[in-house]
């Protein structure tokens, strides 16, 4: 089966097939990683462009060492202020850079829709590596995958999404990863951190942390963006994590053999507690191990490769 | 030179009329209407247009009271000029232009300068709206007695809602002591702030911030408090959400001198528009639900709101084709508002002297000028439609330098096809 589609936007778009296809792409990808020499000829001669105008350390290297394992070249650019501030547009910037002719442009931004007014206005492949609060489905999908690999399955799972759910584009991926691969998904957090009509994505909400990871197979705890305290959403960081941290109390509640997510960077003591984030639960670490082996898939199926 | 518009349906709303009738033109006013009329006035031997108007609706030239013609200092956007292009290929003869310029409108030599290159384009009847404070600052009153000598008909911060409440109260008193109402635009701007579309499921799962429908429902519940208490006349623009409806409603049923506008995009398009963050389709107010799409129709049909303006706000493709919540609030709408209002009379809503109502005669009524009517002796402002007539929105065609549609591809049914201003043909459609 090959991927059909130009650009990778959001897991909204994607078919349980392709999201399927991809995960197990992605598998195949897991062995290169261990291997002495970590580098298939496989994308040699195509050129990846890793174009970000957010910081970000994780994803914008997992990116560049996915496709550098595939001997593709890779060029990064940080664009540290947004287009308007640097007065070119982004539609310039990205014209710029399709008249170099590269095979894949890979786009973070601050603005929800930035790679999708891109993917409508250039011919090459675009991957959404984060596009406000809107979608990540590269980290949406190595979570999928790492839960498959630590369960054996999805569908039936009930998950908890904690935190920010109103800024985190984490949480919409997964949700609607995870619901169409069958999983119950819950989110939980203060009222201020949950999007009006949340329900509406198929979602159970929850205000307290206690009852929403009760009985749980997989919690997924956000990272709490500190700036944002100035915004009213949430009145301090003392009160969050008195109530919204996860620890190994509360652990409990959740079943047995409950997985913790993150998708990084995390508050110790905020929303994880250290024993919790270094603990037996956490699978944390499996996330950026899988994070590369996914976005090998993406660039493989996107450039043509078949499964 | 005289005009005799012979066989066309005339739908004049000013007097409840609706038959088959002839006109006759004359010096710019209209002379003579009446059945079968064969010679224009007594004197036979004046030359004479005779335009068979069989098959098409005459009716009052329509007036957009509710336009942003960007002039001075935003050309890039649009022009007295091009504005007043679109606005007669729309079938507009007249149209309230807002005071969101640069400098703003808020001066007697803006107001004078607005109406002298009006009158130089001389293709439609411009009606400026000054502003209610100093730059729309929302701080100081502007002159309101010398703004209403230079030309202004209304008063208005559109844009920059007026946040500060005592203020719109001495604003209100002022302006209905001088006979001129104040056009609020309704947006209490600590609930929409940072927003870019409407709040609820389509905002959530694009992550977009939401501007919620209360932020529009609160500040036309404080001004309509404020006309009820001052006893003052009060005009709501472009009213989007079924809370301001319902509001208006009431507040017409207690007898407070409320008036309303929505614009076609209003009644025609959900947030479900901006679902692949089509910046066309970005407007302020936003594009709301269905349910408030059905309150904003039945206020239209119960006479809850009295007329239908385009809120044309033209914006040139640099300040669109950028990320969504960068790109300018705005749709172009001169051109499209006459067909996108007439689904609601092929769609059994209005019927098209209630439409004609509330695109003329309402308007006229509400800016106190001597328009909206087909009455022997007022100004011969006339448009001639044809409701058969099947076009498609291109925007590559607009006449307005607003490219900025989400209409574009649209098959629409009805259109102007000639429009007449004091007399003389602004625009004719091509056959």
């Amino acid at each position: 089966m090959k991927l059909t589609r130009k650009d990778i936007l959001g897991i909204k778009d994607l078919t349980v097939d392709e999201i399927n296809l991809i995960l197990e792409t992605a598998e195949s990808f897991i062995e290169v990683s261990t291997r002495e020499i970590k580098k298939v000829p496989t994308l040699r001669g195509k050129t990846i462009i890793n174009l970000f105008f957010e910081a970000s350390t994780r994803t914008r290297t997992s990116f560049e060492i996915a496709a550098k394992r595939l001997s593709a070249d890779t060029i990064n650019i940080s664009a540290s202020t947004s287009s308007v501030v640097k007065g070119e547009t982004l539609v310039d910037t990205a014209r710029n850079l399709e008249a170099m002719n590269p095979d894949v442009i890979v786009i973070r931004h601050s603005a929800a829709g930035a790679p999708h007014m891109l993917a409508g206005m250039i011919k090459q492949s675009i991957i959404n590596a984060g596009d406000g609060a809107h979608e990540h489905p590269s980290q949406a999908l190595l979570d999928m995958m790492t839960i498959k690999d630590k369960k054996g399955r999805i569908a039936g799972l009930k998950v908890a999404i904690v935190g920010d759910i109103a800024h985190s584009r984490v949480a919409r991926s997964n949700i609607h990863g995870l619901t169409k691969m069958g999983a119950k998904v819950i989110v939980a957090g203060p009222a201020m951190m949950l999007p009006r009509n949340i329900e509406q994505m198929g979602v159970t909400v929850y205000h307290q942390l206690k009852e929403a990871i009760k009985d749980v197979d997989i919690i997924m705890m956000l990272r709490i963006q500190l700036e944002r305290q100035q915004q009213r959403t949430f009145p301090s960081l003392r009160e969050y994590s008195n109530y919204f941290c996860l620890n190994k109390q509360n652990i409990t509640l959740a079943k047995e053999d409950v997985l913790v997510m993150h998708p990084g960077p995390i508050n110790r003591g905020i929303e994880i507690a250290s024993d919790i984030a270094d603990g037996p639960y956490s699978v944390i670490l499996d996330q950026v191990t899988n994070g590369v082996a996914v976005r090998m898939a993406l660039l493989y199926l996107l450039t043509g490769g078949k499964s | 030179m005289k005009l005799l518009l012979k066989g066309g349906r005339l739908v004049d709303p000013s007097r409840n009329l609706d038959e088959q009738m002839d006109l006759i033109v004359e010096n710019g006013k209209i002379l003579e209407m009446g059945k079968n009329l064969h010679h224009p006035g007594k004197k036979v031997t004046d030359t004479v247009n005779i335009i068979d108007l069989k098959g098409l609706v005459v009716v009052p030239g329509l007036i957009d009271m509710h336009t942003h013609l960007r002039e001075p200092g935003f050309e890039y956007k649009e022009t007295i000029q091009t504005g007043s292009e679109a606005a007669a290929s729309g079938g507009f003869t007249s149209v309230a232009c807002m005071p969101n310029t640069n400098p703003v409108n808020d001066t007697r030599s803006i107001t004078e300068f607005i109406k002298k290159r009006a009158a130089t384009c001389n293709l439609v009847n411009v009606f400026p709206v000054a502003s209610v404070s100093m730059g729309s600052e929302g701080a100081f009153l502007t002159e309101f007695m010398d703004l209403i000598d230079a030309g202004a008909v209304a008063f208005s911060d559109d844009g920059k809602p007026v946040m500060d409440g005592a203020l719109m109260r001495r604003a209100l008193e002022y302006a209905s002591s001088l006979g001129v109402p104040i056009i609020s635009h309704c947006e209490d701007t600590h609930l929409s702030s940072g927003g870019s579309m409407n709040e609820g499921r389509v905002s959530t799962e694009l992550g977009l911030q939401g501007i919620p429908s209360i932020a529009e429902d609160l500040m036309v519940a404080r001004d309509i408090i404020i006309a009820g208490y001052t006893n003052t006349t009060l005009h709501i623009a472009h009213v989007s959400t079924a809370g301001a409806v319902q509001l208006i409603r009431e507040a017409k049923e207690k007898g407070i001198k409320v008036t309303a506008e929505t614009a076609p995009h209003y009644f025609t398009l959900t947030d479900e528009a901006l679902k692949d963050f089509d910046t066309s389709a970005k407007v302020n107010p936003p594009l709301r639900s269905i349910a408030d799409i059905e309150a904003v129709k039945g206020g239209l049909k119960d006479g809850t709101i009295d007329v239908i303006a385009s809120d044309h706000a033209p914006h040139a493709s640099t300040d669109k084709e950028v990320e969504f919540e960068y790109a300018a609030f705005g749709i172009t709408g001169l051109e499209t508002s006459l067909s996108l209002s007439l689904k609601l009379v092929s769609d059994g809503l209005l019927s098209l002297s209630q439409l004609i109502l509330k695109m003329s005669t309402n308007p006229a009524k509400i800016l106190n000028i001597p328009k909206g009517t087909l009455k022997t002796g007022f100004d011969a402002d006339i448009t001639v439609i044809d409701l058969k007539k099947r076009w498609t929105v291109d925007r590559g065609n607009l006449r307005s330098k607003g490219r900025n549609t989400p209409f574009h591809g649209w098959v629409m049914t009805g259109r102007a096809v000639t429009t007449i201003m004091g007399g003389e043909i602004t625009y004719q459609e091509m056959t």
